[in-house]
């Protein structure tokens, strides 16, 4: 260990250090972060494009680091991106435009978001998702009489949560409200809507005052550690939890690793419906892509039947266009494909879509509702003077995005009130 | 030569400083007085505004207040341990210098299995039948449990830095002085208090600069116990970068975390002043 | 480990030595207490290793297992997966590298501080200390930015360049206290026998320093080892093992989390392991 002999084996390692493999094209994703995702991403999906994929999956904040450095420097080496309508909605300036691109097999609400409210194509549909209910067999036993698991309500998922409580002694419901989890998806699109029938206008209606009255008695059964929780599988597995709510890709290893213990089912219904979001994720091309027609080509691959179930198979996250899936896919997509069928298809079906034309303030517009969340039900603040003072700040967040309302609030002139 | 020598010896390190850090430094403390490219103090004043400021605020300097004495007081216990062994001394300093080693990620991972509820120390108590179900130590509910799993934590990950540097400053102390005070019948504690712990000095101010500072970034660990119920400056910092997107208002909470550190160095500076014969 | 180091070790059974009996009570308590020391940092460190050496269903199971099931799996999983070899070597040199510059840059500078009073040493010392208390997330910007254009993107190099600013400052200030504990008249005496300034440094301050120098190189390795959110940012092709595995750590199933955590912590204990005899070198002429 001589200073000496270590400079020698540095610069040995310099020299030795392996040149970027050139002609590789660079996918730069937030999806597939887990481990053995990204290797089924490599091997199972990506291995068929011709030319070869580096595939890169890296945590947001990095994510988006990097791709504003190769904006700002004005040239880089990403060739394209994956990421959430959310990731890309703040980077709209970063990306090319695709309406070249054939997207006729993509449903058309889809390719919408995809312009993030502009004129052009800003990111191609690749995979979907949404959050389901999923339930061990012991928390069976407890559901309470008369409720339907197909057709569950929030007044029923309150008491099957008290119940399992008062039973075992301790909370065995739980929701993902830690710093990683995706608790404001369940206030925006699952929660409120089911009680106001809006995701927006109505944040300080009195519905939205029973809403979030709901929440704190659902909260007195919940396991309070679900602030430390972001991803269910694992409280589900450990048997922590027997009851929870979350993305299907984080539910997923529940269902792979015991397919016999756990039963995933719809999202629970409120007085205006059974409130449900869809989760889209997407491709695009920065405008810095160092060889755009392979950058194209390789969009274009994401899109073919195979690779969307191959996609499937890797990440647990749906294709975007119609495709006939194969019986031999994994337990996690066979339980939760007949639940999803179940939720979208029912009669009090009332889809919340994701925020539009938000732009970078996509992440503020989310915090309203941890906001809300953690000041009424965590510090036990007045829920009216709560609700008024948090929709300041959404007013605020509308205004300055200037975005119109989407579903399921209805279409408004400049920018969506907040009544 | 005598009088420019010192700037030459510098002179690396500080064109090394200037290009990889004060001039990133500058484009983000210049980020945090602008908005929408004027000169505002509208930053601050979101920072100040938004309800979780003071509480990430107070909790980073709790934290920090708590942590650091209790790794003070371990790391020079360990570090005289250390320097009193006989034998066997290269392998109890390699133990206690162990979690040097170790990611705030991993030891983050650690100390949850240890704390969940189906964690080890649950194991642990219901095997030897001491609770009948297994406790809730990280419930938002009690803060104070919360707190005391990231001190535990803080302290075992953080330590191994301060004790090596005390162990390489006792080293240097010459062992006449020890055996002096001995003949004079001073007793082990007198020996410590008087003869080791001034001379030890420069090695203290050091250790202890260098940790209140990284005690002011806690993060990793943090958010692994606490979750969302206990905000401190760095996760704020974050959060408002990454999530919230609001780069002048991270690069405003940046100055903050970057203000209290100099004002705990200076004040560190004052209290354990290296005199100046030990300089020269 | 103390055994018969001492005379009153050994003390003589008729005569009643109530002394004897307090140095052997305080012997015990002091193993007692190097005993609980070792433990405290160990146990922790045993979890870690047992839950990535077991079954899945062992680490999510409850009551958990206090001895692991050996079930290689999970850490195999890593092993297998694609470029972890690649990964480990880049970790591997971007951290010497970071060794080599962070100390020969810094051991200067903490010479000069330690030794000379002039002009602009406190602003010195503050902008070292500044380094390490910004927020490095919010550098990773412009530092990027900066690095694509030059060409230093996506290297080696210029990952340990970053490594090195986190690192410096604890090379400056640790080699400042350690070179402030020699005293000065060491060195003038070399001066009186022949020596230049130079000759006197690596003589006879380098060797008391060692130790000291042993310490601050192990920080700027592990620190490099460690750091994530710059290795992520700056290299795309030459991953570092932590970029690589870290941040899809935090997203993983427990399991490979467990194994990923051991997997990034075994080879830093190695490495500290294998200079853990130079924190102690020269310790016979330090004590004299």
């Amino acid at each position: 260990m001589k200073p000496r002999h270590l400079l020698a084996t540095a610069l040995a390692g310099l020299l030795a250090a392996a040149p970027p493999a050139l002609g590789q094209a660079l996918f730069w994703s937030t999806q597939a972060q887990p481990i053995e995702e990204t290797q089924a991403m490599r091997e199972m999906v990506l291995k068929g494009f011709a030319g070869g994929v580096d595939y890169q999956a890296a945590d947001g904040g990095p994510w988006l680091t990097r791709l504003q450095a190769e904006v700002a420097a004005g040239r880089g080496t990403i060739a394209v991106l994956g990421g959430l309508h959310g990731d890309f909605a703040s980077v709209a300036d970063a990306l090319a435009d695709l309406s070249d691109v054939d997207v006729a097999g993509v449903n058309a609400n889809m390719v919408a978001l995809g312009r993030l409210g502009g004129a052009g194509q800003k990111y191609i549909p690749w995979m979907q998702a949404t959050y389901l209910m999923a339930a061990s067999r012991e928390a069976l036993a407890y559901l309470p009489e008369g409720a339907d698991l197909e057709a569950l309500s929030y007044d029923q998922l309150i008491a099957w949560a008290r119940a399992m409580a008062e039973a075992t002694g301790g909370p065995k419901f739980g929701l993902p409200a830690g710093p990683r989890g995706l608790k404001h998806r369940f206030f925006q699109g699952f929660l409120l809507p089911s009680y106001t029938g809006s995701m927006v206008t109505a944040f300080r209606s009195e519905e939205a005052e029973a809403a979030w009255e709901a929440m704190k008695e659902l909260w007195r059964w919940t396991n309070p550690a679900s602030t430390n929780y972001g991803f269910m599988q694992e409280q589900l597995l450990t048997g922590e939890v027997w009851l929870a709510f979350d993305h299907t890709a984080r539910l997923a290893d529940a269902f792979n690793q015991r397919p016999d213990d756990f039963v995933a089912f719809p999202a629970p219904a409120g007085p205006k419906g059974r409130a449900y979001m869809p989760v889209i994720a997407g491709v695009a091309m920065p405008v810095t892509a160092p060889d755009p027609a392979q950058s194209r080509a390789l969009i274009a691959y994401m899109l073919a039947p195979e690779t969307q179930i191959a996609t499937l198979r890797a990440t647990n996250f749906y294709p975007v266009v119609e495709v006939g899936l194969p019986a031999d896919m994994p337990a996690s997509v066979r339980a939760s494909g007949p639940a999803i069928a179940a939720m979208t298809t029912a009669p009090d079906a009332l889809p919340a879509l994701l925020p539009m034309g938000l732009g970078a303030l996509g992440g503020q517009f989310n915090q309203v509702y941890v906001d809300t969340f953690e000041r009424i039900v965590l510090g036990g603040q007045p829920v009216r003077a709560v609700l008024d003072s948090q929709a300041e700040e959404l007013r605020r967040i509308l205004a300055e995005a200037g975005a119109p309302c989407w579903a399921p609030d209805a279409p408004s002139e400049g920018p969506c009130p907040v009544d | 030569m005598p009088r420019l020598l010192p700037y030459l010896l510098l002179l690396p390190a500080t064109a090394f400083l200037v290009v990889f850090f004060l001039y990133p430094f500058l484009l983000v403390a210049i980020e945090s007085v602008t908005r929408q490219g004027a000169w505002s103090l509208a930053n601050y004043e979101r920072m100040a505004g938004h309800w979780k400021f003071s509480a990430a605020f107070w909790n980073t300097l709790l934290l920090a207040g708590i942590v650091v004495p209790i790794q003070l007081a371990l790391a020079l216990t360990m570090a005289s341990v250390v320097t009193g062994l006989k034998a066997g001394r290269a392998t109890i300093l390699y133990i206690f210098a162990i979690p040097l080693g170790i990611s705030d990620l991993a030891a983050g991972l650690v100390w949850l299995a240890i704390f969940e509820q189906t964690g080890f120390l649950n194991s642990l108590l219901t095997g030897f039948g001491l609770v009948e179900r297994p406790v809730l130590f990280l419930g938002y509910q009690n803060p104070w449990a919360i707190l005391l799993a990231i001190v535990l934590a803080e302290v075992w990950r953080a330590t191994a830095i301060m004790m090596v540097i005390l162990v390489a400053g006792m080293g240097l102390i010459p062992r006449e002085y020890g055996e002096a005070a001995e003949v004079f019948g001073a007793s082990r504690w007198q020996r410590f208090l008087r003869v080791t712990l001034p001379l030890l000095r420069p090695s203290l101010q050091t250790a202890l600069i260098l940790r209140v500072i990284l005690a002011f970034e806690v993060f990793a660990v943090v958010a692994a116990l606490g979750g969302t119920q206990f905000p401190v400056l760095m996760g704020e910092t974050y959060n408002w970068q990454f999530t919230l997107q609001d780069r002048g208002v991270a690069a405003a909470l940046a100055m903050v975390i970057l203000a209290i550190s100099i004002a705990a160095t200076l004040v560190l500076l004052r209290l354990l002043h290296v005199p100046k014969e030990a300089r020269t | 480990m103390t055994a018969g180091s001492s005379p009153a070790a050994a003390p003589a059974p008729a005569a009643p030595a109530p002394a004897a009996d307090v140095r052997r009570a305080g012997r015990w308590l002091f193993r007692a207490g190097v005993v609980f020391l070792c433990a405290w940092v160990l146990v922790p460190i045993y979890l870690l290793m047992v839950n990535a050496l077991s079954a899945p269903a062992d680490v999510t199971g409850f009551p958990k297992r206090l001895v692991p099931g050996f079930d290689p799996g999970s850490l195999a999983f890593f092993l297998r997966f694609q470029g972890v070899a690649e990964a480990l070597w880049n970790s591997v040199q971007v951290a010497a590298v970071t060794m080599v510059l962070s100390i020969g840059i810094g051991a200067p500078a903490g010479y000069a501080l330690s030794r000379f009073d002039f002009p602009g040493k406190g602003m010195f010392r503050l902008l070292v200390i500044m380094t390490r208390a910004f927020p490095l997330p919010l550098l990773a910007l412009p530092l990027a930015v900066l690095f694509i254009r030059t060409g230093l993107d996506d290297s080696i190099v210029g990952l340990a360049l970053v490594h090195t600013t986190l690192a410096l400052p604890f090379a400056v200030l640790i080699t400042f206290s350690l070179f402030s504990g020699i005293p000065v008249e060491l060195e003038e005496a070399a001066w009186t026998l022949g020596c230049t300034r130079l000759q006197a440094v690596l003589r006879v301050v380098m060797p008391l320093a060692l130790p000291g120098i042993a310490a601050s190189a192990v920080f700027a390795f592990v620190i490099s080892w460690n750091e994530v959110f710059a290795a992520a940012v700056l290299t795309i092709q030459n991953r570092t093992l932590t970029a690589f595995l870290l941040q899809s750590l935090d997203v993983s199933p427990l399991p490979l989390k467990f194994a990923g955590g051991a997997a990034l912590v075994i080879p830093a204990l190695v490495f500290i392991f294998a200079v853990r005899r130079y924190l102690f070198a020269m310790w016979g002429i330090a004590n004299r």
